[in-house]
């Protein structure tokens, strides 16, 4: 046994050991206080199993005994390339276009519940992107603006009966001016500092709703917030526009579709433009943006602004999805729930927030089987893969054609 | 002799309660180079973040072509030609190279001129044509240095502040960059502060010299004067 296969079976135990210190007191320790063994053991010892083959294939490669075959991957992955390239990318464009669109007549009502929430967590974590992955400002209170978007439309809908795309820019502009009034103190702050007063004025967004009784209704929330409607036109029995109610979830799968790519469109834009690139130079270094002329408060201030807009609208969404809100969903753990997406999925990386969105959210959804550990489970992947990936599953690609692509 | 270009007044500056800068007064006219040279905590640093608006002056006036601008803020002083290179580089290591230069035009709209100065630097420093697709933070050390200064000529700087273009590099790189800061200053007439601890690098490359000691200018003369004068070169040139 070579010194280096020891140290790898060493670290195996350890990790076992320390694996079984935590699930025991999950599994073993009963509602009525009396301890047991068996069911803690029955999957420690499957999970031991299933790691040492793992450790065993791991062993394995690293010596090289898989490289014949790692060298076939390779040219199957090669020839899989070059046959992806042949095909023109706007091929695969209309593909992808026609699949999101073919989506709802393919699943169930389940599966199109499942995805009008990742689209919605797409529009969350590319606005939350636009203010952490661009401009560098961690913000832990982003679903202040998800509220805000959503009471917008509620209010404004129920109390004066205003329609759901008028609502829409609306909702985007009330959630940048509340950007711009968390923002104005707060981005006098850096790193650290601005995490912890954000964390606070999420808190303070979700307390107002929650106390305002008389704008609000408090924790009761607002009832029966009409569904997004368009007008349809009717010939009978003469030519004439009648309204119709987007209420089925197909609709609202295809609203939510919509706003999804207006913000990829979107941040894709704001990316690749000059703002983009000043705010990627404020994350870099602050002071030596400020030195090249960038006016670093306004710019923190629009990064903040902007993130709010893409929160704002998924927020009317959601209020007219649900035709309900209260303050609940407005918590921290979804703050961090999409902060997690945008992590995970790369900072900066469109595509990569797009798979971090649908990890967090299918995630949780495949482990339903385990019912009671499906978060430990889920914990459990998120660990592995902020190990094993640590720069997101899609890193931002370096952006250096910006200047190229004027020449 | 002329109006001077930049010119400090009286000016000091504090970080919290700790007096950075007692009163500093100078004088730097158009096309000279002028070196600042002094020990570590000197404030040396602090004198050209303090004329750029990053630290703010508490009291005396710091003025820019006749004009008061230490109450202006930072962000517009690049564009009326007032650039720094600020100490250690600090160019923006997760940008690539060529994103680094344009960051330095950033406050220009005109394209045929940036493209023109960005040839003009990749001229003056081929490595970073060859790596302009890298990011800032792979490059060298000496690299670095190359494409903060790159960064800042895409500015067109009138005055340049350089902080420390020595530090941490290869005598060989050195004399290279001291060699292309000498070249700026005569073709383009661009006005030169050279903060430096190499003070016998930096005097035989300056026309005049300030010598800063705990906050406070206490010796102001030709750079030819100072090279020869004893208690400098005790003090700063190790004799």
């Amino acid at each position: 046994m070579t010194r280096e296969s020891r140290r790898a079976w060493l670290t195996f135990a350890v990790a076992l050991g320390w694996f079984f210190l935590l699930l025991w007191p999950l599994t073993g320790i009963k509602a009525d206080g009396s301890l047991t063994f068996d069911q803690t053991l029955a999957i420690f010892w499957r999970v031991a199993a299933a790691a040492a083959v793992l450790v065993v294939f791991w062993r394995l490669k690293r010596k090289g005994s898989f490289d014949g075959a790692g060298r076939g991957l390779a040219t199957a992955r090669a020839a899989l390339a070059r046959g992806i390239s042949v095909v023109p990318a706007w091929i695969w464009w209309i593909l992808l276009a026609a699949g999101a669109l073919s989506y709802p007549l393919l699943t169930n009502r389940y599966g199109q519940d499942v995805a009008v929430t990742v689209l919605v967590y797409i529009c969350l974590g590319l606005g939350l992107n636009v203010v952490v992955g661009l401009a560098g400002l961690l913000d832990l209170g982003y679903i202040a603006f998800y509220g805000v978007g959503a009471y917008t439309y509620a209010l404004l809908s129920v109390n004066y009966g205003l329609s759901f795309w008028l609502c829409l820019p609306l909702a985007a502009a009330l959630a940048a001016i509340a950007g711009c009034i968390i923002g104005y103190p707060t981005l006098r702050m850096r790193g650290d500092y601005l995490a912890i007063v954000t964390l606070g004025f999420g808190e303070i967004v979700r307390i107002i709703l929650n106390n305002w009784m008389e704008l609000t209704n408090g924790p009761k929330g607002i009832i029966s917030i009409p569904p997004p409607s368009i007008y349809v036109p009717e010939l009978e029995p003469t030519l004439h526009f009648v309204p119709f109610e987007l209420r089925k979830i197909t609709y609202a799968y295809y609203v939510i579709l919509g706003l999804a790519v207006f913000t990829v469109v979107a941040v894709h834009r704001l990316n690749f433009s000059r703002i983009g690139r000043a705010w990627e130079a404020i994350r870099e270094d602050e002071t030596a943006a400020e030195l090249m002329g960038v006016n670093t408060f306004l710019l923190k201030l629009l990064a903040y602004a902007m993130g709010a807009v893409f929160g704002g609208l998924a927020g009317a969404f959601y209020a007219a999805r649900y035709r309900f809100v209260n303050p609940d969903p407005f918590t921290f753990i979804e703050s961090a729930m999409v902060l997690a997406m945008v992590v995970l999925g790369g900072l900066g990386s469109i595509p990569g927030i797009i798979l971090g969105a649908l990890a967090l959210i299918a995630l949780p959804e495949v482990f339903r089987g385990f019912e009671l550990y499906r978060m430990l489970a889920f914990g459990g992947a998120m660990t592995v893969m902020m190990l094993v990936r640590p720069a997101g599953l899609i890193p931002a690609k370096r952006m250096g054609q910006r200047s190229e692509e004027r020449d | 002799m002329a109006e001077p270009i930049l010119e400090m007044q009286g000016v000091t500056a504090h970080y919290g309660r700790i007096q950075a800068l007692k009163g500093i007064s100078l004088k730097v006219f158009p096309g000279e180079i002028v070196t600042i040279i002094g020990a570590n905590g000197a404030g040396k640093s602090t004198t050209l973040m303090t004329i750029c608006g990053i630290v703010r002056a508490t009291a005396g006036e710091v003025r820019y072509r006749g004009e008061v601008i230490s109450s202006q803020s930072p962000d517009v002083l690049p564009a009326r030609g007032l650039i720094q290179v600020p100490e250690g580089r600090r160019i923006f290591p997760r940008l690539t190279v060529s994103e680094n230069l344009d960051m330095g035009a950033f406050f220009r709209k005109d394209e045929d001129g940036i493209r023109r100065d960005r040839d003009l630097v990749f001229e003056l420093f081929p490595v970073l044509k060859e790596r302009r697709r890298q990011p800032g933070g792979t490059l060298s050390g000496g690299e670095q240095q190359m494409l903060a200064i790159g960064r800042a000529i895409m500015g067109r700087p009138t005055v340049l502040l350089l902080d420390e273009p020595s530090l941490g590099l290869a005598p060989l790189i050195v004399q290279q960059i001291f060699r292309i800061v000498k070249s700026i200053s005569e073709e383009n007439k661009t006005t030169i502060v050279l903060v430096e601890q190499n003070a016998n690098l930096a005097l035989n490359l300056a026309s005049r010299g300030y010598v800063l000691e705990t906050g406070s200018v206490v010796l102001e003369d030709d750079a030819r004067a100072l090279l020869e004068n004893p208690d400098i070169r005790k003090a700063y040139l190790g004799e």
